[in-house]
C-alpha cells in the first residue's frame, strides 16, 4: 500500500488567546488514502474546525502547531507553508452566503483561483468553468460568470463553490459542513451532487460534520473527535453498527442517524483551555474508573482498522446511559 | 443603475429646500431693522422706507418666503452690499479657486490616507499602526490656520522654497478663463510655465488643508481593512489560494473602500470650512476669502450664498459618493430600489 | 467603572484623560499658575516681542505681554467656551433626538428633516454666517456654534431612542404603567448616555477648534481677550521675525484638542464592546 494522500500524525494545535492557553488539537492522527472519504464527526468545539483549518493552512494568527505532522502527497505543509496544497485541495466552505467577496463577481473570484493555480489561459479557464457550472447544475451556466455572489440564492452559491472547489482539479475535498446554512431540501440535493461528484470523479474527501446520518451516507470511513483528541475511528458501516468507544455509543443510542446532540449526556464539553486530565471524557463517563482521570487512553486496534482510545470499550454501558 | 441615481437625487431635495428655507429664516433674525442695515448710517427714513419697499421686506412673511424660494431658484442671490455687483455673479467666479484647491487637498488626502491606512492595518498592532493610528489622532487636532502659518513661516518665509501666496506669480498673470480652474486652464492656453507655477503655489495650501482629509481616510482605511480581513470570504480565498498580493490590495481593499468613500462625503464639509482660514491666509482668492471680506464688511447677501452655494456642492458631492459606492459595491443599489 | 478601568487599561486614551485634567487644572489655577496674571489685558510696549527666555518661556507678543502667561490664561477661556458650547447643544440637541425618536408624526419627521438641513450644511460656514448676523463676538459665535452642534446630539439620540423604544423591557415598563417621561429619562436616557458622552468629548475638540478658527478670523473673541486663535491672527503681522508668537498658543490647541480627541476615541472603544474585542 502506498502512503496516503492525506498524512495526519499526532498533530497538536493550540491557540493563545485571553483565557490562557488552549489546547484545541492534542496528538490528532488521521489518514486519507486516495480514493477515500473521510468523515470527521464530532460536536461543536471539539476541534473539527480547527483540524481542517490546519490541513488548509488558515488557522488564526495566534494558533501554534507544536508538535505533529501534516503531509500531503509526501510533502510536509508547514514547511513548505502549504505550497503543495494551493490548488491541489479544493475546499467547500460551510456557509456559502459568507464565502464570497459581495463586490466582485463571481466568476472573476473563480477565475483568480485558477490563474493562480490551473495551466492554461483565461479563455480555457472560462469554458472549463462553464462545463463545471453545467456539472453542479447551475442554472444559465454561461451567465453565472457575470453575476455577483448577492444574486445567487443560497443552494445555486453552495453549488458555485463546489464547482471553484474543483476548478483546479485537486486531489483531495475538504468540506467543512457545506450543507448546514441551506435549507433541509436543499441540503439534501447538495449532498447527492457531491457524493455523486466525488464518485465520478474518484476525488478523495476530507467531510467534517456533526451530522452522523450525513456522514453515513456520504463517508466510507470515520473519525470521531471527542474535545480535540480522537476517539474513536473506522470503517462508516462498521462504527455505526458497532460503536467501541462510551461517547459514540451513547451518541449513536440517543441519536442513531440525527445531528449530535448531547441531550443524552450529562455534562458538558470541558472549555479548551480547561482540560481535564487522563481521559477527556472520564467526567462524563458512565464507565469511568480512578485510573481514567490520570492516563491518558491509548488507541486500542481491533480488527477491521476499527480503533477505540478506551481500554474498556467492551464494559456494558449501565441502562441508564442509553436510555 | 439609473433608477438609483434618480431617487438619489430626489432625496437630496427636501434638505436643500429647507437650506433655502433656512437661510431665509437667518436673513430675519438680525437683530434690528434689515433695510436700515442695508440703507447704511446716514439713511432718512424716506430711504429705508423705499429699500423696504424695493426689497420687498414690506410684504407679509410668507409671501416674502416664497419671494426668497423664487430668487434663489432662479440664481438671484441680490447684490452685494460691499461691491454693488450680483452676490451669484461673485459667487460663481470665486467657486472653481475653492473647488480647486479642495479637490488638490482630497487628492492628496486619498493618496497617501489608504495606503498609509493599508499599511498600519496590514501591521496591525506593529509600530507603523501606532504611528499611524497618533498621525490620523493628530491630524484632526490640528487648527489649520495655525498650520498654514507655520508651514509659511517655515517654507516659504525661512527657506524661500515656495511661494508664500497667491494663485500665481502676479508677473505672470492668470490664463485666459475657460474653466476657471489655473491648473486646467494654463494647460488649455499650453503654458506649462503658468501650468508649474501654479502647482507650486497650491502645494503649501492644498497640503495645509488635506491633513485633516488625510488622517480621517488613514483611520478609516485601516478600520475598514481590519473589518474586512476578519470576513469568512477572505478565509476562503486564503484556503483556496488567492494570491497574498493581490488579497491584501485589490480584493480586501475594494470593500474598506465603500466605508472610505462614505468618509469622503462628510469630509468634504470639512474641506470646504478648513478652505476658509486657509485661503484668508494664503490669500487664495475663492469663496473663504470671500466669505471673510463678507465678515468684515457686514455684506450678509454674500454670506448667505456663500452658505447656500456651499450646501448646494456638499449635497451634490454626496449624491456623487452615493453614486460612486453603488458603483464599488453593487448591492448598495438593489438595496435601496 | 468597568469602562473606566477598560479606557485606562488603553494607553493613548489614558494619556488623553491626562491632557484634559491638566488642562483643567491650569483653567482652574491659571491666576495662581500665570506668572503674569495681569496680562491679560494690560501691555508693556517696551519689552515688546521678546524671544523666549527664562524671564518669559513662550517670549512676548505685539503688545509686550507674557506669552506664556496668556496661554494658561486662554485655557480657561477655550474650556469655558467648549463647555457652554456643548451644554447648549445638549439641551438642544438631546430632548429633540428623545422626543422625535419617541413619537411618530409630523412634528418628529419635521424635527429630524430640520437636523438633517443642519447637517446639510458644513458647520464652520453655518457658524461664520450665524456669528456675522449676530453681531461679531465671543457671545455670537458661541450661540452660533452651539446652533450648529445640536443636530449631532439630536441624531445620536434619535438613533438609541429609535432602538430602545422597541425593545422588551421599554414595553414591559409601559404595561406597568409607567409615563414615558419616566421612561424616556430614567430608562432611555441612561441608555443613550455612553453615545451621548462619547459625542460630547469629541464635540468639545471640534468646538475648541472651531472656536479658534473663528477667533482667528475675527467672528469670535475679541481683543484683549488672551484668546488662542486671536494671538495667531495677531501674530500673523509679526512674521517671520517674532516666530514663538504664533507657534506656542497653537501649539496649545494642538494638544488641548489632541487631548479631548484621544479621550473620546478611547471612550468609543470602552463603549463598544464589539470593537473592545477586536482591539485585542
Amino acid at each position: 500500500m502506498s502512503a496516503p494522500l492525506l498524512s495526519i500524525q499526532d498533530l497538536s494545535v493550540h491557540i493563545r488567546g485571553d483565557a490562557g492557553l488552549a489546547r484545541i488539537l492534542d496528538g490528532i492522527t488521521l489518514s486519507v488514502p486516495a480514493g477515500v472519504t473521510m468523515g470527521v464527526v464530532g460536536e461543536s468545539g471539539c476541534g473539527k474546525s480547527t483540524l481542517l483549518r490546519a490541513v488548509l493552512g488558515i488557522l488564526p494568527n495566534n494558533a501554534s502547531i507544536p508538535n505533529g505532522r501534516l503531509e500531503f502527497k509526501g510533502r510536509d505543509l508547514v514547511a513548505d507553508h502549504w505550497a503543495s496544497a494551493r490548488g491541489r485541495i479544493g475546499f467547500v466552505p460551510q456557509d456559502p452566503y459568507l464565502s464570497l467577496n459581495p463586490v466582485f463577481r463571481a466568476g472573476d473570484q473563480l477565475l483568480e483561483i485558477m490563474r493562480k493555480h490551473a495551466p492554461g489561459s483565461r479563455k480555457d479557464h472560462t469554458e472549463k468553468l462553464i462545463e463545471l457550472f453545467r456539472a453542479v447544475q447551475l442554472p444559465d451556466p454561461e451567465g453565472a460568470l457575470g453575476k455577483y455572489p448577492h444574486q445567487f440564492s443560497g443552494g445555486q452559491r453552495q453549488r458555485l463553490l463546489i464547482a471553484a472547489a474543483l476548478a483546479c482539479e485537486p486531489d483531495l475535498l475538504v468540506a467543512d459542513e457545506p450543507t448546514t446554512a441551506l435549507d433541509v431540501t436543499t441540503q439534501r440535493e447538495i449532498l447527492g451532487l457531491l457524493r455523486n461528484l466525488v464518485a465520478s470523479k474518484g476525488l478523495s474527501l476530507l467531510f467534517v460534520t456533526h451530522d452522523f446520518g450525513v456522514l453515513a451516507a456520504l463517508c466510507d470511513r470515520v473519525t470521531v473527535l471527542y474535545a480535540g483528541r480522537v476517539v474513536e475511528s473506522g470503517l462508516t458501516a462498521e462504527v455505526l453498527r458497532n460503536p467501541k468507544h462510551p461517547y459514540t455509543r451513547m451518541l449513536l443510542a440517543c441519536h442513531p442517524d440525527r445531528a449530535i446532540n448531547l441531550i443524552g449526556i450529562p455534562g458538558t464539553v470541558p472549555a479548551a483551555t480547561q482540560q481535564p486530565e487522563g481521559c477527556r471524557f472520564h467526567p462524563r463517563c458512565p464507565i469511568a474508573r480512578p485510573e481514567c482521570a490520570r492516563k491518558i487512553p491509548l488507541l486500542v486496534q481491533l480488527p477491521d482498522a476499527h480503533s477505540v482510545a478506551c481500554p474498556w470499550y467492551s464494559d456494558t454501558l449501565p441502562e441508564q446511559a442509553i436510555a | 443603475m439609473a433608477r438609483y441615481v434618480i431617487r438619489r437625487l430626489l432625496m437630496a431635495l427636501p434638505a436643500l429646500f429647507g437650506l433655502i428655507i433656512l437661510t431665509f429664516v437667518l436673513s430675519r433674525v438680525i437683530p434690528g431693522d434689515p433695510a436700515a442695515t442695508l440703507a447704511g448710517d446716514a439713511a432718512t427714513p424716506a430711504m429705508i422706507a423705499e429699500i423696504r419697499a424695493q426689497y420687498g421686506l414690506d410684504r407679509p412673511i410668507i409671501e416674502q418666503a416664497f419671494i426668497h424660494v423664487r430668487q434663489v431658484l432662479t440664481g438671484d442671490f441680490g447684490k452685494s452690499i460691499f461691491s454693488g455687483r450680483p452676490v451669484a455673479e461673485e459667487v460663481i467666479q470665486r467657486l472653481p479657486a475653492t473647488l480647486e484647491l479642495t479637490f488638490a487637498a482630497l487628492f492628496i488626502a486619498v493618496l497617501l490616507g489608504v495606503p498609509l491606512g493599508l499599511l498600519a492595518a496590514i501591521n496591525h498592532n506593529g509600530p507603523i499602526d501606532h504611528l499611524v493610528r497618533l498621525l490620523s489622532v493628530g491630524g484632526l487636532a490640528l487648527a489649520s490656520f495655525w498650520l498654514a502659518i507655520m508651514l509659511q513661516l517655515l517654507f516659504a518665509m525661512e527657506l524661500d522654497l515656495l511661494p508664500l501666496r497667491g494663485r500665481v506669480d502676479v508677473a505672470l498673470g492668470l490664463p485666459p478663463r475657460v474653466t476657471g480652474f489655473v491648473l486646467l486652464d494654463s494647460l488649455i492656453a499650453g503654458r506649462m510655465d503658468l501650468f508649474v507655477n501654479g502647482i507650486q503655489h497650491l502645494i503649501l495650501p492644498a497640503i495645509t488643508l488635506s491633513l485633516p482629509g488625510l488622517a480621517t481616510i488613514a483611520r478609516f482605511t485601516r478600520s475598514g481593512v481590519l473589518e474586512v480581513l476578519q470576513k469568512d470570504f477572505v478565509l476562503y480565498a486564503k484556503a483556496v489560494g488567492y494570491g497574498r498580493f493581490r488579497l491584501a490590495t485589490i480584493y480586501v481593499l475594494r470593500n474598506a473602500v465603500t466605508l472610505v468613500v462614505t468618509q469622503i462625503g462628510l469630509l468634504f464639509g470639512a474641506l470646504i470650512s478648513g478652505a476658509v482660514a486657509v485661503e484668508a491666509i494664503f490669500d487664495w482668492p475663492g469663496l473663504g476669502t470671500y466669505s471673510v471680506q463678507a465678515i468684515i464688511s457686514a455684506d450678509y447677501k454674500a454670506l448667505l450664498a456663500v452658505t447656500l452655494v456651499v450646501g448646494f456642492v456638499y449635497a451634490a458631492v454626496n449624491v456623487l459618493v452615493d453614486v460612486a459606492q453603488a458603483v464599488i459595491d453593487p448591492r448598495v443599489a438593489e438595496d435601496v430600489a | 467603572m468597568t469602562a473606566l478601568r477598560v479606557l485606562l487599561r488603553d494607553p493613548v486614551a489614558a494619556l488623553g484623560l491626562l491632557i484634559v485634567l491638566f488642562a483643567i487644572f491650569v483653567a482652574i489655577f491659571a491666576n495662581w499658575l500665570a506668572p503674569y496674571p495681569n496680562d491679560a489685558f494690560e501691555s508693556h510696549l517696551l519689552r515688546r516681542l521678546r524671544p523666549p527666555s527664562v524671564e518669559f518661556p513662550f517670549g512676548t507678543d505685539n503688545l509686550g505681554r507674557d506669552i506664556f502667561s496668556r496661554v494658561i490664561l486662554g485655557t480657561r477661556n477655550a474650556l469655558l467656551v467648549a463647555v457652554a458650547v456643548i451644554a447648549a447643544a445638549m439641551l438642544i440637541g438631546v430632548p429633540i433626538g428623545l422626543f422625535a425618536g419617541w413619537r411618530e408624526g409630523w412634528l418628529s419627521e419635521f424635527l429630524m428633516r430640520t437636523t438633517d438641513v443642519f447637517l446639510a450644511v458644513p458647520q464652520l460656514i453655518l457658524a461664520l454666517a450665524l456669528g456675522q448676523l449676530l453681531a461679531p463676538g465671543i457671545g455670537a459665535a458661541m450661540v452660533a456654534l452651539a446652533l450648529t452642534y445640536w443636530p449631532f446630539f439630536a441624531r445620536t439620540v434619535f438613533a438609541e431612542t429609535r432602538r430602545l423604544r422597541g425593545s422588551l423591557f421599554v414595553d414591559a415598563l409601559a404595561g406597568l404603567g409607567a409615563s414615558p417621561l419616566r421612561i424616556l429619562f430614567l430608562h432611555i436616557l441612561p441608555n443613550a448616555a455612553p453615545a451621548v458622552l462619547v459625542r460630547a468629548t469629541i464635540g468639545m475638540g471640534f468646538t475648541i477648534l472651531t472656536a479658534a478658527i473663528l477667533g482667528f478670523l475675527g467672528v469670535g473673541a475679541t481683543p484683549p481677550s488672551p484668546d488662542w486663535g486671536l494671538a495667531v491672527s495677531e501674530a500673523r503681522q509679526h512674521l517671520p521675525e517674532a516666530w514663538w508668537f504664533p507657534t506656542f498658543p497653537g501649539l496649545a490647541i494642538l494638544v488641548l484638542v489632541l487631548g479631548f480627541n484621544l479621550l473620546g476615541d478611547g471612550l468609543r472603544d470602552a463603549a463598544d464592546p464589539k470593537i473592545r474585542r477586536s482591539k485585542r
